[in-house]
């Protein structure tokens, strides 16, 4: 089946190239929802937020001509939900996984609203860093063309888990995620610590979130995200709880997502709805590997409601 | 560990909760190197005492001098530099985190960018000196409840806190345990550079440990003794008044008979996939009190929910009147097996719901409760009435909400429930747990009573008092297992609490198979 000199080379520099691209939302919304959840909290909301940075960055980059701009105020976006968020957790005997369904009906709703004029006019993309100029073949070099966004993310991944391990910040988080009760103890407000964290967390998801509209698949519209935001939730348990596993379940995610085009690159469109659907299956199936009836799940933050 | 323990005077502190004077004009003086104990049943005022000491009340009225200076105490931070730390009874650990880490968290001042390598160094100096040592890099969740209780009592030393109030700290350990901490205690209050408020219930431990007691009662200061020339009667007397429980029940012989549970190569995991309740077997006849003793955390809970039904055994049989159990309300029915689940508020009763329909849970779908598809309130009440009066269980009325019950007339209430009827196996798991004197007294009588009218009982219970003072056999269950068995008769409390401890899951044959 396979055609041309390049066959089955080109898959699979099509898959990794595409896995790059694709999971770069991935990738800042699981390490925002990995701060949100070490915490102590679950932020269902992310794909709100993810939606509305990806509305925001695409419409300031539009107005202001500056994409990093744009990222920013994806960014600035996403922080404003997750502390609405945290904020109404904070109050007494408020449920956070009602309040993230609510923040994600919310946050989509509130983009494609302020989102209308954005719609047709293109806005400026964020430049790529070709790393595909040794070869002569376009395929290669547009799968080679990867988003600093994508470095910053990596490295983000290994700062935030030494962050977790060895600053006063990532153990004063640990300890509101893992026993709360030991944290008033000390006198400290669980509360201040779980909104910072999952502000943080809104703010790396409305930077996953200005990655797509700004860069892959770059446009505004309704339909622009798939559920990454939701996805990532899955993502961040897969990867219990570590920035770095994060990464790595990230690019298996962006894989499976980027099995159909590359296929279909080379000629093989059969069963193409099949493939797309590939990220999915992929997530129900680690879902069902890692977890296990008899077991609470291992490394789980314990003030998680989800392990209580 | 060189400077010395702050003077802390206690003068007249008041507090009042609504009508309830919780504290009454008490007066307390702890001396450098002091190791005073403060005895009382619940509900004494011991625990309003130290809380307002640390900040988390504010008392009505009186002093608290340390060093001989006045000192408003509005907060927990305001005692922060003082001198005064306090340990929980329920420990304040973060379990996925290492003992350092656990350490460093408890610092005021943590530093922004953690230096391990010269934590570590501070540590060990640290270690060296102390009165325990811990494996820093070890996990608190491997801990044992007793090296958990020397970390929360390292990390006060570690903060240079040198008046450490314990609060109930042995109530999770066993004896060896306790005497091991509260012996380094000793030593270091005899030294003079330490002071230990110890809060506590147990004689054993006022009369083993401290130098100096006093006894509360109703938020009342009712006396103080120097340990060495008083003894535990007196000390009782004080304690309890006119109202002392009743020491020892009557209790009639058993009859040998075949056993009515009986449980063999008993598997089952607990809620994290560990293997919790590992090849364990023990037998119950008719009048027979079984306990098992043992630290929490060994299979209890697990053994007891396979027996409940809540949990499903991985392997291995339990057998009740000779039928396989399965924990269906059927069996529970024929059999007449009855459950007396720890903290019965949560596990037993449903708190939203009044006390008449929680002592219909049992029965409802049975005439006279039941009528057709109806329940009829009418014949829950005339039950309800019956028990509330039976069993003495002061509530309101029967329409009054469980939850609004103080805790022993909770626990009253669930065992009116479970023992109306014809009982032939009682399982009870700590059901005195929180109850003050009288109220578990009264518990335990009535377990006894179930006993002379020929039901088997599997109790257990962490505190081991109560398997001692109830049991015609004793067995210990470590590491989910039954690892000793002893006669109660002639049980050595040392021996029972050198086995609590055996952690060793190494494939040795069973003391004790008996499987039919």
């Amino acid at each position: 089946m396979m055609e041309g000199t390049l066959g089955s080379w080109g898959v699979l520099i099509a898959v990794l190239g595409g896995a790059v691209r694709v999971s770069t939302p991935y990738l800042f919304v699981a390490l925002g929802e990995t701060l949100t959840e070490r915490a102590g909290r679950v932020n269902l909301g992310l794909e709100g937020t993810l939606v509305l940075g990806a509305m925001a960055g695409f419409a300031v980059s539009f107005l202001t001509g500056s994409p990093w701009l744009g990222v920013l105020a994806g960014g600035v976006a996403g922080t404003g939900l997750g502390a609405l968020h945290a904020l109404i957790c904070n109050l007494p005997r408020v449920n956070d996984i009602a309040v993230g369904i609510a923040l994600f009906v919310f946050g989509t709703g509130l983009a494609f609203y302020l989102g209308k004029d954005y719609i047709h006019p293109r806005a400026e993309m964020l430049p790529g860093i070709p790393l595909g100029t040794w070869s002569d073949s376009l395929a290669i070099q547009s799968a080679l063309e990867i988003s600093p966004l994508f470095f910053i993310g990596a490295a983000l991944a290994v700062g935030l888990r030494w962050a977790l391990f060895n600053t006063r910040w990532g153990l004063l988080l640990r300890m509101a995620g893992d026993n709360a009760e030991a944290g008033r103890a000390l006198g400290l407000s669980v509360n201040r610590i779980r909104l910072f964290a999952t502000a943080a967390g809104g703010f790396l998801s409305g930077i996953g979130g200005a990655f797509l509209s700004l860069y892959y698949p770059g446009s505004w519209n309704e339909g622009l995200s798939s559920g990454q935001g939701l996805m990532a939730v899955a993502l961040v348990i897969f990867a219990r709880w570590d920035p770095v596993r994060c990464f790595w379940a990230s690019l298996v995610f962006g894989g499976a997502t980027a099995l159909g085009p590359a296929l279909q690159t080379v000629g093989i469109t059969s069963g193409y709805y099949l493939y797309n659907a590939a990220p999915y299956i992929v997530t129900l199936a680690l879902l069902v590997w890692v977890s296990n009836p008899r077991e609470a799940l291992q490394g789980a933050p314990r003030e998680l409601s989800i392990s209580r | 560990m060189t400077d010395t323990p702050p003077f802390v005077e206690i003068v007249s502190l008041s507090k009042r909760f609504g009508s309830v004077q919780a504290l009454d004009t008490v007066s307390e003086r702890f001396p450098p190197g002091c190791f005073h104990a403060l005895l009382g049943e619940n509900g004494a005022g011991k625990s309003t005492l130290v809380k307002c000491l640390m900040g988390f009340y504010k008392a009505d009225d009186g002093n608290i001098l340390i060093d001989g200076r006045e000192r408003r105490i509005d907060g927990p931070q305001s005692v922060q530099g003082l001198g005064l730390g306090m340990v929980y009874q329920h420990f304040t650990l973060v379990e996925p985190m290492t003992v350092a880490e656990n350490l460093v968290l408890a610092r005021p001042e943590i530093p922004a960018v953690i230096d391990w390598g010269a934590e570590r160094a501070d540590i060990a100096r640290f270690m060296d000196d102390a009165p325990f040592t811990l494996d820093p890099d070890a996990p608190v969740s491997s801990l044992a409840a007793g090296e958990k209780q020397k970390l929360e009592i390292l990390k006060q030393l570690w903060l240079g806190r040198r008046f450490l109030i314990l609060d109930e700290p042995t109530s999770v350990l066993t004896p060896a345990e306790a005497d091991e901490v509260l012996g380094q205690m000793q030593r270091l209050t005899d030294a003079g550079t330490l002071s230990v408020l110890l809060i506590t219930h147990k004689f054993r431990e006022v009369m083993t440990y401290a130098r100096t007691v006093s006894v509360l009662r109703g938020g009342r200061h009712v006396g103080s003794a120097v340990v060495a020339e008083t003894d535990e009667g007196h000390l009782a007397e004080i304690m309890f008044g006119a109202s002392a429980p009743r020491a020892d029940i009557a209790r009639a012989e058993r009859a040998d008979a075949a056993p009515y549970l009986q449980i063999a190569g008993l598997r089952a995991r607990g809620n994290r996939g560990e293997l919790s309740v590992h090849d364990a077997a023990l037998e119950v006849s008719p009048g027979e009190i079984v306990g098992v003793a043992g630290v929490s955390g060994n299979g209890q809970k697990e053994l007891v929910e396979v027996l409940a039904g809540q949990r499903s055994a991985e392997a291995g049989t339990v057998r009740v009147a000779r039928q396989p159990w399965t924990g269906a309300r059927s069996e529970i029915r024929a059999r007449g097996v009855r459950l007396l689940a720890e903290e019965p508020l949560a596990n037993s009763g449903v708190r939203k719901m009044s006390v008449m329909e929680n002592l219909a849970l049992r029965d409802y779908d049975e005439a006279p409760l039941a009528r057709g598809i109806l329940v009829s309130r009418g014949a829950m009440r005339r039950k309800a009435r019956d028990l509330i009066a039976r069993y003495n269980i002061r509530t309101p009325g029967p329409d009054a909400a469980l939850e609004t019950l103080s805790g022993g007339n909770v626990q009253r209430t669930v065992l009116a429930r479970e023992l109306a009827g014809s009982v032939k196996l009682l399982v009870a798991q700590n059901p005195c747990f929180g109850l003050d004197a009288s109220a578990a007294a009264e518990i335990r009588s009535q377990l006894i009573e179930a006993h002379n009218c020929g039901a088997a009982i599997l109790l257990i219970s962490e505190d081991l008092d109560e398997v001692l003072q109830l049991s015609d056999r004793v067995l210990v269950m470590s590491s989910g297992r039954i690892v000793y068995e002893t006669p109660g008769a002639r049980a050595d409390r040392y021996e029972i609490g050198r086995h609590m401890t055996e952690h060793d899951i190494s494939e040795t044959p069973e003391p004790e198979a008996r499987t039919a």
